[in-house]
């Protein structure tokens, strides 16, 4: 579990998360929602120690982050896995390097043993055929699975998410929202996901956090956010025509 | 105050490159293909340009003794202190603070707008380390390719004169071994070392801490460019007047 309390942080005099609690639960996708310029970003490289926070604290299972040393930091980085917006494969591997690279960092496998765990992750996403293609011969897709596939192979505790189905297809977003949720259910993590995606929201949300202007605005899950009568929350969700008419079958069908 | 703050910074980076290592069975290989990339890659140029300089700086010899009381074997004197003093170790490191050193910025920088490394740091890995110290030890293999410019240099100043006929080969050779000092030689890899240092670190800074996209990563190659030159130039003199002076 990830407790975060009280988060503050600034950019000079940009006040950018402005006292943000909140918990994230094992075996559950938790989405950071809100619209550009909210904080979701800043928040994310918060938890994941990349900026360094003004106040409040980070505890992962009891573990404050800024109380760790910088040697227990980067242990703890090794249980984290991260599924970049662009991907962030390295361009000079293979797709199976990339995968094995966390392997070869942290483990003492034997050069199969590491090709056989990333060749099953790599199955497990989706990806038998793909092994030695370099990250610029793969679809946008293709890359957010690589991403996925590194993310996971060393079993992380941790896996965040930062906007991974943007830039694609709708039937292409969906699988890979499929995907982070089989796979948080399957390993027991703790997932972040960082989006704005809507569709994701509907499908993947067991828990959804709502930033606006850096503060968290509300929090719930893809069944309360339908009932919850926050204007801000309401205003970004159902912004279109499609989920507005959603939004309202949804509650004329349960009574409300 | 910015250069002064990144003075500092570059101090840091040094340090910070040094702690927590990768693990020797990846940094190993990091090293073998840096070396390829930085040293192997280099040989070409370097090779090419020391050969036609050495040439060029026997013709301009030549033509400037006119005077019949200076001896012919001098030619080979001045070309042998020119390459061997000066446009080895020096003037081929700012040609490879533009090869070498854009070539490091443009691939460290492209990875941090990639958020390569910062895919790196979430991993848990050093990523100076990871990044930075195999081009580093790479690049202390620099002075063999110097080595070989100077060889290259002398030869290409006794190919121009044997040819053009500026002065016998007995005299290029008897100049070429005339007061051969074996310090000079001393402090021409001294400096090469440090030389090397520099070609490796300040690219690498930055192209580590650039900020922005494609359009950064071209004017913090042009930037490290800059500097790398002018850094070389000033330790140029600092130890020549320290060692020779």
């Amino acid at each position: 579990m990830i407790v975060v309390e009280n988060l503050h942080k600034s950019f000079g005099d940009v006040h950018v998360l402005k006292g943000i609690s909140t918990t994230f639960d094992k075996g559950m996708t938790n989405l950071i929602i809100g619209a550009s310029g909210s904080g979701k970003t800043v928040f994310i490289k918060c938890l994941l120690g990349l900026f360094q926070y003004d106040e409040g604290t980070i505890s992962y299972d009891g573990k404050v982050f800024s109380e760790l040393s910088r040697n227990e930091r980067r242990n703890l980085r090794s249980e984290i896995g991260m599924v970049f917006q662009g991907g962030a494969l390295f361009d000079s591997m293979t797709i199976l390097e990339n995968v094995m690279f966390p392997l070869q960092m942290f483990t003492k496998m034997s050069n199969s043993e590491m090709e056989d765990r990333a060749d099953f992750v790599l199955k497990r996403v989706n990806l038998p055929d793909a092994h030695y293609k370099m990250p610029s011969e793969a679809s946008g897709g293709m890359q957010k699975r690589v991403a996925i596939a590194r993310g996971i192979v060393n079993n992380p505790k941790y896996l965040f998410c930062d906007e991974p189905n943007s830039g694609l297809d709708p039937n292409t977003a969906i699988v890979i929202d499929n995907l982070i949720q089989e796979i948080t259910d399957e390993y027991q993590m703790v997932t972040v996901i960082n989006s704005h995606d809507m569709n994701s929201v509907m499908e993947i949300g067991e828990k959804i956090v709502f930033l606006k202007n850096g503060n968290k605005e509300w929090e719930g899950s893809k069944d309360t956010i339908f009932q919850t009568n926050n204007d801000a929350v309401t205003d970004f969700v159902y912004s279109s025509e499609l989920f507005k008419k959603v939004r309202k079958m949804y509650l004329d069908e349960n009574g409300n | 105050m910015t250069s002064i703050e990144n003075i500092g910074k570059y101090f840091l980076m040094i340090a910070e490159m040094f702690r927590k290592p990768t693990k020797w069975s990846v940094m190993k290989n990091l090293i073998f293909k840096d070396i390829n990339d930085l040293i192997i890659g280099s040989l070409g140029i370097v090779a090419f340009i020391s050969f036609f300089v050495g040439g060029v700086i026997t013709i301009q010899t030549a033509l400037n003794i006119s005077n019949p009381l200076i001896p012919k074997y001098l030619v080979g004197f001045a070309t042998r202190q020119s390459v061997i003093l000066e446009f080895a170790p020096t003037f081929t490191s700012i040609i490879m603070a533009g090869k070498v050193g854009s070539f490091i910025t443009s691939s460290i920088g492209t990875m941090r707008v990639t958020e390569q490394i910062d895919a790196l740091e979430v991993m848990g890995i050093n990523s100076l380390n990871y990044l930075v110290f195999p081009k580093t030890v790479a690049l202390m293999f620099y002075p063999f390719a110097i080595a070989i410019g100077m060889f290259l240099g002398v030869l290409g100043g006794m190919a121009a004169c044997v040819f053009g006929g500026y002065t016998t080969l007995e005299d290029y050779i008897l100049g070429i071994q005339t007061d051969f000092e074996g310090f000079h030689m001393t402090y021409s890899f001294i400096k090469t070392f440090v030389f090397a240092f520099v070609l490796a670190t300040i690219p690498s800074f930055h192209g580590y801490y650039m900020k922005g996209g494609a359009l950064e990563v071209g004017k913090a190659s042009t930037t490290a460019f800059v500097w790398t030159s002018v850094v070389i130039i000033l330790l140029n003199y600092i130890l020549t007047d320290l060692l020779l002076g």
